[in-house]
């Protein structure tokens, strides 16, 4: 190597375990680790003192000497922006800049336990957690300087990281008032809070706070980092579901220099000095495996409709619901079809494992830091208390991260090998081997009473799961009923669940039901509607999008709304069909959004456009493709994602309501992007359609 | 083999099979290009090759000898951030950011050829960059915007 190559890599922070374990003041050993490389850069030292409460300050809120404020949450960031919304919150409550916060986020040893990062949850949740925390800890300052300056507390006010006492015109730092000291006060539960629209930081477009390490590729992802002397591993699997290992020749791949092949019962794993040389080895192991016959896709909504579990004994309403229906001149069933897909994070599954002893520390990009925490505990019998679970701002999730398929796995590896050991999926193993959004099959059927009015509604649905399966509309007689079934598939978690699914069944038969009736499909929607915030953005979104106005020849619009977890969305689309090249155009989308007080409003967009622009995938072409328990399009040239060219114009309407709490904006707004679309495809064309995606093959071939 | 990258001349001895994506990651911990697909079809990887953007994961290394690469460590200039950085910054024009690099380099590409690029002129210089957070409208903002 010249000089040049030295000098890079010697730029290259080192670590080594000197640096791990540091004693702070006090005598109180916490650990300080690789933060300053992998956690939370210029994060001043200071860790979890296990014996401190989670309803204790301390626990959420630490401020140091000099002023700085570290703020501790299992949260974690997938690019939802979370690490900047909640370091607004604690920046308003305590009146400090927001440039002195540092996040230690989803950290099984610095952080008090969170069950994970799902369900739009960490808004409204650990929202106000942290700012009960941040006022608590407020409240706490000032009556510390009210006793140092023998002065009424009523005297004083806090600013900027500061008390102020203007009667003598003296100020106190906070880090004076506590020296470094935990505050080991409780929570006070009743503290005052500051009312959303007396907001200064919360409510403002705060730039992502760690921007900077992203446009310059500075910031670490579990799958950059490298421990000194790490080895990579790779994993042997089975070519397709269902097939179990027969017998495995690895001799020819143990005799590559620089390899070891870990065995343990049915795994067969590699490691080697670099990834090509983890993968050539994997490729020498000639394996046989057993097949057992399993499903395919032409036979799948079959398969889950026969699978299904029973469900309850009917308590009357679906009798009731059919023999409204059976009695009504005017009804509708249908039939909705609906694919798995994937979530497709651009970092595949990632981790690196380090044992110490009976010690493990795992870098991993999981939803789940505490979850993976007790996977690894149990998979290792060891105790909980023996594992810390890292997790670097991750590549993003969309309820694909839930589980720690690849911190077992680098752990495994790195135990046999007494060695560090990095494990990065390829993406063949992430669209094979992690899990999809569930598949279902969803039955509906709907009256109509002679006045235009809902007479009954009958809803089933198979698999996909049961979030967002009410109906939001007024309804003479209605039985809803979720039946789970057995997947051939791992299925789990996916942005909004099963709300895609169940919203999409519902606006089409909505829409469908007003054309039957020539009425408006949003009239009719506004008719039966009893929300006023659910009428409110279809209002909106209409509005916005001149929904009364003349379309062009050729080009229809579509309209749907639905909300999730006390958030709202509509969405209008116009498409137009071009029958000389049978191209589906969607020309533009439009939506209006509520989720209560804004605490972000350039952050807030950017989820809401991005799921709503995610929800085109699954809308129009995404779905895996399989035969007998194979995936047959495991790559991203044969699996379509959206893409620049997929992209219509896009008009998003946020509405701030400062008098509700604020809700989680990850999920809902994907809802609307699919139901628009097909309704807006019905009135450009006539085609129904019922299944998602609605055109992998294009229009014509429906 | 000798490798012009970042305007730094390095010399390695790797196979010559090795990726270009591998060896900027793995053996000079160049670690801001990504691995996103392995096929060359997602863009995260991509790295200027004598200024066109070109995908890392499936270039072998021996084939950028006596060229100049520069990665996403390589665009900001004495502190300063290149504009298309700053673009991205000021739009925030990402999410969780891992196609963010690939996305910068495919978009410094584009205006070191066309300063003024249209909108289809930008789709179709960056159709082969997946960002699946969607945030595409950004992106295409902070494009547009950039300063030549």
């Amino acid at each position: 190597m010249d000089k040049s190559t030295t000098a890079t890599l010697e730029n290259t922070a080192t670590i080594t375990r000197r640096n791990f374990f540091r004693l702070l003041g006090g005598g109180v050993a916490v650990v300080v680790s690789q933060s300053c490389i992998y956690g939370w850069a210029d994060s001043p030292a200071v860790g979890k003192d296990l014996t401190v409460d989670d309803d204790s300050i301390a626990a959420w809120i630490h401020i140091h000497e000099d002023g700085k404020v570290s703020v501790f949450t299992g949260k974690v960031e997938v690019g939802q922006n979370i690490r900047t919304s909640l370091a607004q919150v604690v920046a308003e409550e305590l009146f400090v800049s927001i440039q002195r916060i540092t996040m230690i986020m989803g950290d099984t040893l610095m952080t008090p336990y969170d069950a994970g990062t799902f369900g739009s949850r960490s808004i409204p949740y650990m929202g106000p957690q942290l700012r009960k925390a941040a006022a608590s800890l407020r409240k706490a300052l000032l009556e510390k300087a009210a006793k140092a300056l023998k002065v009424p507390v009523e005297s004083l006010r806090t600013e900027a990281g500061e008390i102020v006492h203007d009667a003598s015109n003296s100020t106190l730092p906070y880090g004076s008032l506590t020296r470094g000291e935990k505050l080991l006060l409780p929570i006070d539960e009743e503290v005052a809070l500051i009312a959303a629209d007396s907001w200064t930081v919360a409510g403002t477009s705060v730039p992502k706070v760690n921007g900077h390490d992203f446009v310059t590729g500075k910031h670490q992802y579990t799958s950059d980092m490298a421990l000194p002397d790490m080895v990579y591993g790779k994993i042997l699997r089975a070519p397709a579901y269902g097939m179990t290992l027969v017998a495995a020749d690895i001799e020819k791949a143990r005799t590559i220099p620089g390899v070891t092949v870990v065995e343990a019962g049915d795994f067969i794993g590699v490691v080697a000095p670099d990834p090509q040389m983890a993968t050539n080895a994997l490729a020498a192991i000639s394996v046989q495996w057993d097949a057992s016959p399993q499903p395919s896709k032409a036979d799948i909504f079959s398969y889950l409709k026969e699978n299904a579990q029973q469900g309850r004994e009917d308590d009357g309403t679906q009798r009731e619901t059919r023999r409204v229906f059976d009695a009504s001149e005017n009804r509708l069933e249908h039939r909705v079809e609906v694919q798995y897909i994937a979530h497709v994070p651009l970092e595949p599954r990632a981790a690196v494992a380090q044992w110490d002893g009976s010690q493990l520390t795992v870098w991993t990009g999981t939803q789940r830091p505490f979850g993976v925490q007790e996977e690894l505990a149990g998979a290792f019998s060891v105790a909980k208390e023996q594992v810390r679970v890292i997790m670097p701002d991750t590549g993003s999730a969309y309820g694909g991260k839930h589980s720690g398929e690849a911190a077992v796995e680098a752990a495994r590896l790195a135990k046999a090998v007494g060695k560090a050991v990095k494990v990065v999926w390829t993406r063949e193993e992430e669209f094979k081997w992690a899990y999809f959004r569930p598949a279902g099959l969803i039955e509906v059927a709907a009256a109509l009473d002679s006045d235009g009015s809902i007479a009954s509604w009958e809803f089933h649905n198979y698999n996909s799961g049961n979030a967002g399966i009410d109906f939001p509309y007024r309804a003479r007689t209605k039985h809803i009923q979720y039946h789970p079934s057995r997947t051939p598939l791992k299925q789990g978690s996916y942005r909004g669940l099963a709300a895609t699914a169940n919203v999409f069944a519902i606006e089409c038969m909505m829409d469908d039901l007003a054309r039957q009736l020539r009425v408006d499909p949003l009239d009719f929607r506004l008719r039966q509607l009893t929300d006023e915030r659910m009428q409110a953005v279809l209002e909106t979104a209409a509005e916005r999008f001149g929904w009364k106005e003349a379309k062009a020849a050729g080009h229809g619009f579509g309209i749907a709304c639905g909300f999730v977890k006390n958030s709202y969305i509509a969405t209008c689309a116009e498409v137009a069909y071009d029958r000389s090249d049978e191209q589906l155009h969607v020309i533009r989308l439009v939506a209006a959004y509520d989720c209560g007080a804004i605490v972000n409003p350039k952050h807030l967009e950017n989820q809401v456009l991005g799921a709503i622009l995610q929800g085109l995938g699954g809308a129009l072409f995404e779905e895996i493709d399989f035969r007998d328990g194979r995936i047959l399009n495991p790559t991203l040239s044969s699996y379509r994602v959206p893409r620049f060219s997929d992209i219509p114009p896009l008009d998003i309407v946020l509405i701030g309501r400062k008098d509700v709490p604020s809700a989680g904006a990850g999920e809902t707004p994907i809802v609307g992007t699919a139901p628009a679309i097909r309704n807006a495809i019905a009135d450009a064309t006539g085609i129904k359609l019922h299944k998602l995606p609605m055109i992998p093959q294009g229009l014509k071939n429906n | 083999m000798k490798l012009h990258i970042n305007g730094h001349v390095y010399d390695i001895d790797v196979p010559e099979t090795t990726s270009l994506l591998d060896t900027l990651r793995i053996y000079l911990k160049l670690t801001g290009s990504k691995y996103g697909c392995g096929e060359g079809v997602c863009g995260a990887c991509r790295v200027l090759v004598d200024g066109h953007a070109t995908p890392s994961c499936i270039t072998p290394v021996a084939s950028v000898q006596h060229k100049e690469v520069v990665t996403i460590e390589g665009l900001a200039k004495d502190g300063r951030l290149h504009p298309i950085q700053q673009a991205f910054l000021d739009e925030d024009a990402f999410q969780c950011a891992y196609c963010t690099s690939g996305m910068v380099i495919s978009a410094v590409a584009l205006k070191n050829r066309n300063p003024r690029p249209s909108r289809q002129e930008i789709i179709d210089a960056m159709q082969v960059n997946i960002c699946r957070c969607c945030a595409y409208p950004r992106i295409m903002k902070a494009i547009s915007n950039a300063q030549s």
